[in-house]
This record gives C-alpha cells, structure tokens and sequence, in this order.
C-alpha cells in the first residue's frame, strides 16, 4: 500500500497556483507595469494596488506579475537548452563511451567546476546584458550537470540483456537510445528538470541582483529584489512581494520534484 | 582586435565590480575593528565630544569611479569635487561662487585687461614639503596651455594665454592675446610641482588642505590632513577622508544603514526617507544641468523638428516630481539658476507638453507613427536612470519606443561622452568655476567637449562674440542669446538642476554646499 505523499500535493498545488499567477502576468496585468502614477508614489498595499506601489509609482503587484512571467520564461528556456542539449550529449557518451566520452565528459567537469553564476558572469561581461544573452549564458553551464546525469544512467543500461537483444535484432542505435533506453530515465530525469529549474530562477535571480541580468526594461524578478534593496525599510513591499513569489515558486517545484522522486524512485541529482 | 580588447577590460571591470556588487549582502569586505559596529548606534557618545573608535576620520560614499585623476585635465565633475580638497590654484572657489586667492596672495590687471601680475603667497608648500616657487607655478600654467599635451590646451580657456612668464620669484605674469572678463576664474587649475606632469595622476602632489594617501581603482581614494597647510585658520578639521567607490545607489544606502559610510553626496531623493532618521540631510541643487542629451549627429536627431516635438512631448515638471521629488529646477537650457547673472528663468516654459503639437511636428519631420530609439544612461546615477525610465514612459504618448540602455560609468564616459556612439543619454553636466563659458563653450560647432554634436552658425558666432567681449553687460546679454538659441532649437531636451542631497552622520557638522560642483571636506569634523 502506498503512503499518500504530502511532498506531492503541496508541491502540486504550490507550483499549479504560481504557474496560474505568471501565465495570468504573460497576459494581462492591472496596470501597464512601467506606468507611473504621481499620486500613487510609495504607497502600501491598497485595495487598488495590492502589493502597494514603488517610489515611482509604479504598480508591484504589475512589476510583479511581469517579472514572474520574465523569471519563468528564462528558466524554462534555461532548462530546456541545458537539458536538451545535457541529454543527446549524456546519452551518447554513455552509450558510446571511449576515449571521446572521456574527453567530453572531463570537458564537462571542466566547466562544472565554476561557480555557475561567476562563469554567466564573465560571458555576459562579454556578450552584454539582455534576455537572450542570460538564456544562452545559463543554457550552455547547464549542460554538464545534464550530461552526467543522463551518461550515468545510460552506462547502467547499456549492457543490459534488453539493450543486447535489441542490438541483435539490429534496430539502430539512435532507436536503441532513444526509444529503448532512454524512457526509464524518467523518472530520474523529472527530478533532475525540478532541481534544474530552481537552479536556473535562481541562477538568473541573482545574476539580475547583481545588476547585469535582464534589462530595466523586462524586469525580472531578481531585478524587481535590486530596485527595492535601497528602499526596503521604507517601502518594503517592492522587495517583499517580488522576493515572496521567488520563494513559493522554487519551494513548489522543489516540493513536488521531491515527490516524484519518491512516487518513482527515482535517484536525487 | 580592439573590440576584443575592451571586451576583455569590460571582464576585468566586471570581475573588480563583484566585490562592490556584494558590498550590500556582506556590510564591507573590509575588516572592521572590534566594537566598530557598535558605535555608530551610540550616537550619544560621540555628542559627549568622545571621537568614535576609527579616529577622527570619515567615510564618504562616492557613486563615480575616479578614472583618471590627471588634475589639469579631471574631465568629470566627480573627479574634480573630490581633486577640490588636495590641490589648488592662484584662485580657488569660495562658496558663494566668487574666486579667492590661494597660492596667489593678490594680483593686478592692466587696464587693457590683457596682463596678470600675481604675487605669491608666502609660506604656501607642496604636499612633499617643498614651497611653492614661481617657477613650479609658470610650469603648471605652460602645463594648463598644453605644454606637455601638443600644444592643445589642458584647460581650454588657456587657449587665449600667449605668455606666462616670472620676472623674480615672488611674482608670475601672465599675458593674455585678447581681453577676457572671466580668465581669472580658470585659474583655479591646480598648481602641482615642476616636471611632476608625467607622475602627477599617480602621486597627487599639490597644496590643498589634505594630502593625497591612496588610491585603489574601483575601490577607494583615501586622503590625510596636510599639517603644512598655509592657511591654519581653514585647516582640515578631519585626520583622514575615505571616498569609497560604490556605484550601485542601495548599496550606498546600505552603507550609511551599516554604519560603514559617515556621509553620502549627491543621494536621489527617492531614497531620503530610508535615512533621513538616522542622519542628517542637507538639501541644496546640484548646480549642473540635467538633459536628456541627444547625439544631433545621428538620425532622426538631427532634425530639429523631431528634438523640438520631443521636446513637446515631454513633462519636465513631472520628471522632476518623480526624480526629484519636486525640488529640482526647470532649466530650459544649459545653464542653472545658482549661475544668476546668466540664468533665464522663462525658458523652461517654452515647451510646456502638447501632445498633439509634438505629433505635428513629428508629422512634418517625416516620423508621424514615431520611431525607436535608445537612451543609454550610466547606472552608477540611479537619479540619470530613473529619468530615462519616466521620459521612455511620457515618449510612448507620440509613438516613440525608447529602450533605457544602462551602462557602467567608464563605458558611458568613453562610448557616450567621448566616443560619441549613442542616440540619446541622461546626465547632467556641471562647470568648474561660476563662469557661463563652461557651460556654453562646449555647444560650439568645433570644441572637443560637443558632444552632442550641436552646430548652429548662428550660436558659433553669439558665442565668439562673447567670449571675446570686454564689456560686462555686453556679454551677459550675448551669453543669455546663446542659451536662448540652445532652447530654440531644441539642441538638447533639456531638464533642469536636480536636487542634491547630502547625508551625513549626525555627529558631524561643517557642511557648505558650494554654488559650484564642488565638495569642500575640509569644513567637516566632530562637533
């Protein structure tokens, strides 16, 4: 009899309610998030303006819908580059091995042994702040966490008496790899695409923090956390809001990848 | 080749910043002395006259790095507010925008207004000990007139010198090649030691009331009190000044909130109300102009109808409440209204907003569904951002989508200031001395500091008109045409003279706002 898992309802509710409040942000806001209103300078939370406005006049609880939405969007595509480009490479070293398996893999820990946001860092102090720079900055120092994931798993399958039958049959490699290996990595995988995700808002939270993320143009939500750090004693909403949706949206997805892994059993990264 | 060269500085700017970036997580990287933390929140011990536990010393917060501290040529004003306490010239600054005599105890002018004699103060010595001769001034003049710079003048009023000469040593002569009413405020350029040109930005040798100590880039410039002083009267009241370099406005907040800063100059008000209760505020203007500066040299700016509909499209009054908190000035020009004898106050409401007149004229100019653009604007002034965010914001009434581009503040003085690759930036430019020379100069088609790329044969010609004019009234009135011409054609949009705030630590006292960009530490000390 399976326990109930507490670590996947709230997760599942958690990151379902966040999901819902940046997709609403994607498409529609209150106020036009760069809008300001003279007469609504540094105020607190009203039943007009929610989450209180900046000393601009400007709507937080706006700001904070789009800079959810500018958030999520880089931390999917984040993910999605580190983990699709992390899965082909993981998949045929693993598969493969050799002496190029070796090379790529010392290549990954290579590249691994930096502090990710430092090396983001160094490559966006050479391409210039922006959206796309930070995704493909990102991306590309998620690969190798990725990669040696999905090798450690293939070289646990490769030579199992499924995979050598399929050799014998002579379906073709990417086949083996793809539909024959590859589905039992799931469950493995969701857990590591949970810890990735959080990994990457974080990532661009602090890179934005640290004042060379996004522009002042596309806020996100570690932009929103800079801009309010000077004021928060005095107008703390336009740190505490944006820092709050931060936190519910990573402690969601840790909480549920946390319950998959224990539904599939599937190993932490 | 030299893209990837800057590219590289960039990384190593980057790199350089982290520390500062994280200034604000850590309280200071610096080791502070036991107990330190504590004192500032005891307030009480140092009104009962104790000194606090780090000496009689202060902390300044600064938001502009210090990029090249040549003192004849300091070509920001941040760099020449703080150059303000270790050197001095014949003349220096007094607060209410006159010139008094420093290292020149008095001097006479012929009465065809050509000829300078300037005695020398006696007893006046350099930082290295050494006293001051008239041939360490006659080398520092030739210096100023471009003696070690190809002959382009360092200070560009020097350009009007055709001799400089010492006939004994208590006495330098200075001849002019034609009359000029306002000479004498350029000679506030900084008397340093002979030959010392090559070495001068390294070791800051001059004759202010503090001598210069260290400076780390990026970091921090620390200052000691000159005990040989020539004038006791006004000696430093302060053993040691740090400016420490932090261009992330919050994290200066933060600093003053940690108690490792003692003072920060030039605050945006958007900020007042985070510290007002811990420390004192004084609140003057900042004695420059804010613009949004426009590059007339690119498209579609140098139509003057498309600067003009801009100009109508926006509210300064608005860009002031919203920045400023209402306490700045309209300008309306380039000129600001602590300057009185050449400010005019109507100018400012020349463009009062019309939307519907600016789309007219966008119309004419060939732009009637308005355009894109960029304003790129140093982030190390949250107040320059701000106002780029709230002028993006009022442009979108007319069509015209401008992206606020931040950039760091060496980038923007080499790419923007100098290189003069940009649209559009807010900033705001500050004169040495009272003089409307500084302010107005820059605006002629051929001067090296246009860097709006400004050309009106009309301005050049008011302007030499002016410059060359030996009558007071005269002059005032052409200098006022120049400014109206500025505002005529839109050559900038300009904004106003922001409002300036000072926090200091309530134990200190002995601030004075100068009527120029000017930070006098000096006065400063512990009650």
């Amino acid at each position: 009899m399976k326990k109930r898992s507490w670590y996947l309802t709230l997760g599942g509710i958690l990151t379902a309610c966040m999901l819902a409040f940046t997709v609403t942000g994607l498409f529609w806001t209150p106020y036009v998030p760069s809008a300001m209103d003279k007469a609504a300078r540094g105020i607190g939370p009203t039943p007009a303006h929610p989450f209180g406005c900046d000393s601009m006049g400007r709507d937080v609880l706006s700001r904070t819908l789009e800079g959810a939405g500018s958030t999520l969007t880089i931390a999917l595509a984040v993910l999605a580059v580190g983990a699709v480009c992390g899965l082909v490479i993981g998949a045929l070293c693993g598969y493969y091995g050799g002496m190029a398996d070796a090379l790529v893999m010392r290549l990954c820990d290579a590249v691994a042994a930096f502090p990710s946001v430092l090396l983001a860092l160094v490559v966006l102090a050479l391409t210039g702040p922006g959206k796309y720079n930070v995704i493909g900055a990102l991306g590309v120092l998620f690969i190798p966490s990725f990669a040696r994931l999905v090798r450690g798993e293939f070289l646990k399958y490769r030579d199992r008496d499924f995979v050598q039958a399929a050799k014998l049959m002579g379906v073709p490699d990417p086949r083996i790899i793809f539909v024959h290996i590859l589905p039992n990595l799931w469950p493995t995988l969701l857990s590591g695409l949970t810890i990735g995700f959080n990994n990457a808002v974080l990532a661009e939270a602090s890179m934005s923090y640290l004042g060379i993320g996004v522009n002042a143009a596309e806020p996100s939500l570690g932009y929103l956390l800079k801009d309010g750090q000077g004021v928060l004693f005095t107008l703390p909403w336009c740190a505490v809001f944006p820092g709050l949706a931060a936190i519910l949206l990573i402690l969601g997805v840790s909480l549920l990848g946390e319950g998959i892994r224990e539904r599939m059993g599937g190993t932490a990264l | 080749m030299p893209k990837l060269k800057k590219r590289a500085l960039l990384l190593l700017v980057v790199l350089a910043m982290l520390p500062a970036s994280l200034y604000g997580c850590t309280g200071g990287t610096e080791p502070t002395p036991p107990g330190a933390s504590e004192s500032g929140s005891q307030p009480s011990a140092a009104q009962t006259g104790e000194l606090p536990p780090n000496g009689n010393s202060v902390t300044v917060g600064i938001a502009q790095d210090l990029d090249d501290l040549d003192p004849q040529l300091a070509k920001t004003a941040g760099i020449r507010e703080v150059l303000f306490n270790i050197f001095e010239g014949l003349v220096k600054a007094s607060p209410d925008g006159s010139v008094i005599p420093a290292v020149a105890s008095d001097y006479e002018l012929s009465k065809d207004g050509t000829t300078y004699t300037f005695t020398l103060r006696e007893g006046v010595t350099f930082h290295n000990g050494n006293p001051v001769t008239a041939e360490d001034v006659v080398y520092s003049l030739e210096r100023c007139a471009g003696s070690e710079n190809e002959g382009t003048p360092l200070v560009s009023a020097f350009s009007n010198v055709s001799s400089i000469q010492a006939p004994d040593g208590g006495h330098v002569v200075i001849t002019l090649a034609q009359p000029s009413l306002e000479f004498l405020n350029a000679l506030t350029a900084p008397i340093i030691p002979k030959d010392s040109g090559p070495t001068i930005a390294k070791e800051l040798v001059g004759t202010g009331p503090f001598r210069f100590v260290s400076y780390a880039p990026q970091d921090s410039l620390v200052m000691e009190k000159y005990d040989g002083y020539w004038n006791q009267d006004k000696a430093a009241r302060l053993d040691k000044v740090t400016f420490k370099i932090i261009a992330d406005t919050n994290a200066l907040v933060i600093g003053l909130k940690g108690e490792t800063l003692d003072m920060v100059i030039h605050l945006p008000n958007t900020l007042e109300a985070e510290v007002k209760d811990q420390f004192t505020v004084y609140q003057d203007t900042m004695k420059l102009v804010q613009a949004l500066y426009l590059n007339n040299a690119v498209k579609p700016f140098d139509n003057e109808l498309v600067r003009q509909a801009m100009y109508y499209a926006i509210d300064v009054e608005a860009v002031i409440d919203f920045v400023c908190d209402g306490a700045g000035v309209a300008t309306g020009t380039s000129m600001y209204p602590a300057n009185e004898k050449y400010f005019l106050p109507g100018l400012a409401e020349n463009y009062a907003q019309d939307v519907d007149k600016a789309k007219e004229l966008l119309a004419q100019a060939g732009y009637p569904d308005g355009f894109s653009m960029k304003i790129t604007v140093p982030s190390n002034y949250k107040q320059h951002v701000d106002t780029g965010l709230v002028l993006a914001e009022q442009l979108k009434a007319v069509g015209i989508t401008a992206e606020v581009e931040q950039v760091e503040w060496s980038a923007w003085v080499s790419d923007v200031y100098r290189g003069r690759q940009y649209e559009a930036t807010v900033s705001g430019i500050a004169a040495d001395d009272m003089t409307a020379r500084e302010m107005l100069v820059r605006y002629m088609t051929e001067d090296r500091k246009n860097f709006i790329a400004f050309s009106d044969p009309e301005y050049d010609e008011v302007l030499a008109k002016a410059l060359s004019s030996i009558d007071g009234e005269e002059q005032t009135a052409l200098y006022q045409r120049a400014e109206e011409i500025l505002n005529e054609r839109a050559a900038s949009l300009w904004l106003q003279d922001m409002c300036d705030l000072v926090v200091m630590n309530p134990a200190l006292d002995g601030f004075t706002f100068y009527s120029t960009y000017v930070l006098d530490m000096s006065t400063i000390g512990y009650r």
